[in-house]
């Protein structure tokens, strides 16, 4: 005899594994006086090198260290190892997004409490990594001046989820005819008073509104300032 | 891709589920999607039958409900769905606003079972 069907409430999310993990990551992190920020991009936004400058401007004035997510090579974090931060690789395989899980695994043996920052560079995607808390209090999303103004209005879940928008390659933005309006107009769409940083890791343009960005944000989360750095009244928070 | 991860996840909990239910079939998922948890419905549909190969839930069926995205308009002092995700603006006075109330969802709210 057939029995009818019947519902059994649950109500549990589906990625509350992840959850949980990033949000004790989140308290070691915090515990730690250690400010983590995550990376976020398509392939080719010039991420590593913004990483790759950022560290190497850090590392005299803060203990800077990063975690590379990688499908399978390690040419990124061989290139961030020369700026002589810490850096550790993920190679996620098959996978296109970075876990919390990974995150973890990865800072075992690292004493955060030795550390003021940490990045976390996803692996090059726009789409996964966005449903993935890693723990961080940060997160970037970065788009180049070759991609397209509309980016954002393609990939709205990533920009939505993310605290900050940087647009990287400026150095190339005359010659790509890249409309710069344009741009902000798509992202404040998707993410209503979103800060967007113009930069480019190859001049130098921007990189110290960024590095002041970073220190203000910092500072307002309980974390030390780096002396040498002058952090701008009020300009640099959103 | 992730769908496919995510719809092994969601195979495993409700096999568990069934287990204390003392070992019940599973006919049905109902899953709340909402557009900002960043899975697409076909991708994760598919990946489901994928999933379910070879596990007591093998023949099940996934259930979505999907969520609008819904936002705070500090103008209107409401609530309000949005009617595209590319445009984060009350649909009424057209006021811009990031505050999402509603819209992440990835939740397995019901399992179908007997
Ligand atoms: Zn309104």
């Amino acid at each position: 005899m057939m029995s009818t069907p019947r519902l059994v409430t649950v109500r549990e999310n589906v990625l509350k594994h992840n959850d949980v993990l990033a949000r004790s990551l989140r308290g070691r992190f915090r515990a730690a006086g250690v400010f983590a920020v995550s990376l976020v991009s398509s392939p080719g936004t010039g991420k590593t090198m913004f990483l790759e400058k950022t560290l190497a401007a850090l590392q005299p004035h803060c203990r800077v260290a990063a975690l590379v997510g990688d499908l399978a090579t390690d040419n990124d974090a061989a290139r961030l190892a020369r700026t002589a931060a810490p850096v550790r690789q993920i190679t996620t395989g098959t996978i296109c997004h970075l876990e919390a899980a990974m995150v973890e695994r990865a800072l075992e043996g690292w004493n955060l409490a030795e550390l003021d920052f940490l990045f976390i560079e996803n692996v090059g995607n726009l789409v996964c990594p966005s449903s993935y808390d890693l723990g961080e209090e940060l997160r970037l999303v970065l788009m180049s001046v070759t991609e397209g103004e509309d980016k954002p209005l393609k990939y709205p879940t990533i920009f939505n989820t993310a605290d900050l928008a940087i647009i990287t390659k400026m150095d190339l933005a005359a010659a790509v005819e890249f409309d710069l309006a344009a741009a902000q107009r798509s992202i404040q769409a998707v993410r209503p008073g979103m800060h967007v940083l113009e930069v480019s890791a190859k001049t130098g343009q921007g990189m110290d509104a960024w590095l002041q960005f970073l220190q203000a944000r910092r500072a307002e989360s309980g974390g030390r300032i780096a002396e040498e750095f002058s952090i701008p009244s009020k300009a640099a928070s959103r | 891709m992730h769908e496919l991860s995510i719809a092994v996840s969601m195979v495993e909990m409700a096999a568990e589920e069934a287990a204390r239910h003392g070992g019940v079939r599973v006919k049905a998922i109902h899953l709340k999607l909402g557009p900002l948890s960043g899975v697409v419905k076909e991708a994760l549909l598919f990946s489901y039958d994928v999933a379910c190969e070879g596990t007591p839930l093998a023949g099940s069926r996934l259930v979505v409900e999907e969520m609008p995205v819904v936002v705070y308009c500090n103008v209107c002092r409401a609530e309000r769905p949005l009617a595209s995700i590319q445009y984060f603006c009350c649909p009424i006075c057209d006021t811009a606003t990031p505050e999402v109330r509603c819209g992440k969802e990835l939740e397995v709210v019901a399992l179908e079972i007997e």
